[in-house]
């Protein structure tokens, strides 16, 4: 502990006060007490070197320095120190110093703390400024090291790419290239930089290829995408997946391009292979199916006054061919058939096409198809004719052509196939080996046949029959004797159809036979109806029942057990019942067809022969079958409606009746319009007659009252 | 094109770095004019903004010696700059020799400056790194020789989060951070604030935009906001505060009244 007011406490307050003056102007991070700790030796430095015998200005110049050194470096704090050395110094240090020369001795000691504070301050400063500066160099080597091996990667990723890397300048001159695009374009380093980029154009590029170009080059796109092909040295195409990216400098200003090529030749080729494969017949190279609807799909959709002309090619006969000649034969018919036809559609626009069998199409397009579709089809003709030689025999081949023509936009490919499959056909059944142009009516018919046929079967399942009767008189008393059940079809959309709309449809599909039994139970069920009111005391006897049987039915094993079972479910005499018959049906007829109709006409029921007189009639033959009445056709009768007839056809019409008489046969005549037919027929001597005459066709209850009319009058 | 992770940023000292900036608030000369420039621009809305700068020097130099005293001789320094006198190593290797210390820093300058200051120094380095990458620091050579995670650690983030922008999760990047420390380790915090600035927040606002200006924009947060850094740790006595009344060695009422701009404080975790 110092003595107060002594030497050293004297010191101390020295320090205290010049720690206090210059602590808050440095940046030291200790506390003034430390600080004051710090300053405490320089203060007994600068008291020593106050009093000293002679004046030492190094030592005053070290306390300077040591001012830097404690984290002075503000010239404030020498500024303050100077201040506190100059009014304190002399008055704690000097003791009992002569004041003259104390003072003379502080401001020399003043002045070289100054220099020694300035120095060390320089020092200081400049060695801060080296450190600083080597840190940044030593930090920037760092960087620039990293960023060497950072392009060596680049160089390495760049050279070792698979894929073709190219970058050239905006005006196209290209300035790298890698490896691998030296390589797809079979061109050297130095020849691939030697051209612009604008250069490579190829006659396949995509219309929109070189605008994106132009667009990235401007500044205007960022990137794009496309498939291109580029010429390489040898001719022969190279094919790429090419995406080109525009690359821009620090401030956005556009500065090169990128490209990146893949190289999708074979792959191209192999999508090429396969797809040829999909889309053609393997048999004869041409064409196929699906092809074919794309190209015609194309023609269809194709801009105003286009249009296009089809023709559908079947082979005469070719089955035959295959039959006899077998498979392989016919297989080599169809490649030379393909061959010359492929001959007649040469010209842009034209196409043959194989859809498989013998069926093939020529397709023709353009503004002038009316023309060129006949020409077509006159050169297909032509083809045709020099026979095949398959085998060593010369084969003659004939085909039947239906040819639609028209213009684009109206119809769908299917309708126009559709179209020419029906006009085909009709060429066909026309005899074949010509071409039929399509008519919108035939087509319509046959379109509407097609529809009815599909729809037979619903409309028996949904009730669309109905049967309407028309009354059978009996000539010498004008009774009525029964009735023809007829059946009619009330189709949703087409309103009623007769029987001549749908029974060939019918016979065709074999849905005759459930009609048929429906139109027998309805008949049969309705005849019961009719006994019942009229009991079966009349004198004129019971009212008959006449029912059609169509040829198809005639074949059906089940025909005689439905008949009867339809007869006994009903609880209707087979007497009751007339079954017709059409003469050409039985026409060569043997026995065993005849069967079952002799089985039926044992048991009672009557066998009408409808029709008679329109086909070939063997008269002789009327003997064997088991028919009980003749219906003598219309066209007998329709002579009768004038007056007076055609001397001939009474002869005629006498003639048959005598014979059928004669033969124990009944006679019905048809088509009775005018009383005076009706009374030239009885003359003639024929039982019963149906015509507009009496009624036309009916409900049942219709005939119900004619019935009345006829028990009353 | 896009400049890849591993290239590193190019260095540009055409521009203020907030360390050289720092460096001459404290009377150093470790700085280019670019620094002093808008080191004096800022000043000339808050001139006492070297009193903050010293202030924080003085707290983390209380805190480390603080730290030391509770047994700890591990420091992880983030954001640790220039280190022209009184860092870390000086403070804490004084009290305890022997003890380990790294400086994290993003700014390459500033690593390679303390680089040359730690050459002879075995038991302190530097990494290049940033706070918002916590696995890069924690997975560094140099964290990995000198810090054993499974001990106590004192974590200074002093004068740092407040140039982290909320976008960028600071408060992530901390308690990522705390989560890999052992118990008993300790944070020590300082961070800008409008709260306790000895001027009008507009005037204040001017020194802010000067560090706007230059791309490191210093985002000034309230009291609670500072707080929510402290998520995990139990507060230290006397808890948040501003820095000259943390655990003060002499009267706080003599320091300068800058001092007492923004918060201080020290947490541990349980």
């Amino acid at each position: 502990m110092a003595e107060p007011d002594g030497p050293e406490d004297r010191l101390r307050r020295f320090a205290t006060i010049w720690s206090r003056a210059v602590f808050p102007v440095t940046s030291t991070s200790s506390t003034r007490p430390e600080f004051e700790g710090q300053l405490l030796p320089l203060a007994r430095r600068l008291s020593e070197a106050l009093r000293a015998r002679a004046f030492d200005q190094e030592e005053a110049k070290a306390v300077g320095a040591a001012l830097v050194g404690a984290h002075c470096t503000d010239p404030e704090a020498l500024s303050r120190t100077l201040d506190c050395v100059d009014a304190y110094l002399v008055l704690y240090c000097g003791h009992d110093g002569d004041p003259e020369h104390l003072r003379a001795r502080s401001a020399r000691l003043q002045h070289a703390m100054a220099a020694g504070f300035a120095q060390a301050l320089r020092e200081r400063t400049l060695a801060e400024q080296e450190a600083i500066a080597q840190a940044a160099l030593k930090a920037q080597g760092v960087v620039a090291q990293a960023l060497h091996a950072s392009e060596a990667r680049f160089r390495a990723v760049f050279e070792g790419a698979a894929i073709g890397i190219g970058i050239a300048d905006l005006d196209g001159n290209v300035l790298q290239v890698n490896g691998a695009l030296t390589r797809m374009f079979g061109l050297t380093d130095q020849k691939l930089r030697s051209r612009n980029a604008k250069e490579w154009t190829h006659p396949d590029d995509a219309p929109q290829t070189w605008r994106l170009y132009e667009e990235l080059v401007r500044g205007q796109r960022e990137h794009y995408h496309v498939e291109k092909a580029f010429y390489r040295p040898d001719g022969t195409v190279l094919w790429t997946n090419l995406t080109v990216s525009l690359l821009r400098d620090a401030d956005g200003a556009p500065r090169y391009q990128l490209a990146l090529m893949e190289d999708t030749t074979e792959r191209r080729l192999l999508n090429l292979r396969l797809r040829y494969e999909a889309t053609h017949d393997a048999l004869t190279g041409l064409p196929n199916r699906s092809f074919f609807f794309e190209r015609l799909e194309k023609a269809l959709s194709a801009g105003p006054g286009q249009r296009f002309g089809l023709c559908y090619l079947d082979l005469d006969g070719f089955k035959t061919v295959n039959d006899s000649l077998g498979h392989a034969a016919g297989d080599r018919l169809l490649v030379e058939v393909a061959d010359r036809l492929q001959a007649c559609a040469t010209a842009p626009g034209e196409m043959v096409a194989r859809l498989g069998g013998d069926e093939f199409v020529a397709l023709t397009t353009g503004p002038d198809t009316a023309h060129e579709v006949d020409e077509l089809a006159g050169r297909i003709m032509n083809a045709l004719l020099a026979p095949i030689s398959i085998d060593g025999r010369e084969l003659t081949v004939r085909g039947s052509i239906g040819i639609v023509e028209g213009p684009a936009g109206e119809r769908s490919p299917a309708e126009v196939l559709r179209s020419a499959d029906i006009t085909m056909y009709r060429a066909k059944s026309a005899g074949g080996n010509r071409f039929e142009l399509a008519d919108p009516e035939a087509d319509a018919r046959v379109i509407t046949r097609h529809g009815l046929t599909t729809a037979l079967p619903a409309a028996l399942e949904r009730g669309e029959f109905f049967i309407e009767y028309q009354p059978l008189v009996r000539l010498g008393d004008g009774t009525v004797r029964g009735a023809e059940a007829l059946v009619r079809w009330l189709h949703p959309q087409h309103g009623v159809l007769g029987p001549d709309r749908f029974i060939p449809l019918a016979e065709h599909t074999g849905l005759i036979v459930p009609l048929g039994r429906w139109v027998l139970e309805q008949s049969v069920r309705q005849a019961r109806e009719w006994r019942e009111r009229h009991g079966g005391a009349d004198a004129a006897g019971p009212l008959r029942i006449n029912v059609n049987l169509s040829p198809c039915q005639l074949n059906h094993p089940g025909l005689v057990q439905d008949t009867v079972d339809i007869l006994e479910r009903a609880g209707v005499a087979p007497d009751a019942l007339c079954l017709e018959v059409t003469e050409s049906a039985l026409i060569g007829a043997d026995d065993d067809l005849l069967k079952p109709l002799r089985r039926l006409a044992e048991m009672g029921v009557d066998i009408a022969l409808d029709d008679f007189g329109t086909g070939y009639s063997n008269l002789a033959n009327l003997r064997r079958l088991p028919v009980s009445v003749l219906k003598l056709d219309r066209s007998f009768t329709q002579s009768m409606q004038q007056f007076p007839a055609d001397p001939v056809d009474l002869k005629i019409v006498e003639g048959i009746v005598s014979l059928a008489h004669s033969l124990d046969l009944a006679v019905t005549v048809e088509g009775v319009e005018t009383g005076a037919q009706a009374e030239q027929l009885r003359i003639l001597g024929c039982d019963t007659a149906q015509g507009w005459y009496y009624a036309r066709p009916g409900p049942p209850d219709r005939l119900h009252e004619l019935a009345l009319v006829d028990a009353s009058g | 094109m896009e400049r890849p992770a591993w290239a590193p940023r190019s260095i540009d000292i055409s521009v203020p770095s907030v360390s050289r900036i720092y460096d001459f608030y404290l009377g150093g000369s470790h700085n280019f004019e670019v620094d002093r420039e808008a080191a004096r621009k800022a000043l000339e809305f808050m001139p006492g903004l070297p009193k903050i700068m010293q202030a924080n020097r003085a707290f983390m130099r209380r805190a480390v010696r603080f730290a030391a005293g509770e047994g700890i001789t591990q420091f992880l320094d983030i954001g640790s700059g220039i280190p022209t006198f009184g860092n870390v190593h000086e403070v804490a290797q004084a009290v305890r020799p022997g003890a380990r210390v790294v400086y994290v820093d993003h700014d390459p300058v500033a690593v390679a400056h303390s680089q040359a200051v730690l050459e002879d120094n075995a038991d302190a380095d530097v990494v290049n790194a940033d706070l918002l990458k916590p696995r890069e620091i924690l997975s560094s050579p140099q964290v990995e020789r000198l810090i054993d995670v499974n001990r106590p650690v004192a974590l200074l983030l002093v004068a740092i989060l407040h140039f982290v922008e909320d976008a960028d999760d600071p408060y992530g990047a901390v308690a990522e951070l705390r989560d890999a420390l052992a118990p008993g380790s300790l944070i020590v915090l300082t961070h800008a604030s409008y709260e306790g600035i000895p001027l009008p927040a507009e005037r204040a606002g001017g020194a802010v935009d000067v560090y706007k200006d230059i791309r490191n924009p210093l985002i000034m947060r309230s009291r609670d906001e500072i707080a929510r850094f402290f998520e995990g740790y139990d507060m230290v006595e006397p808890g948040l505060v501003p820095m000259p009344r943390w655990r003060p060695e002499t009267a706080p009422e003599d320091e300068d009244p800058y001092a007492f701009s923004g918060f201080a404080g020290v947490g541990r975790t349980a």
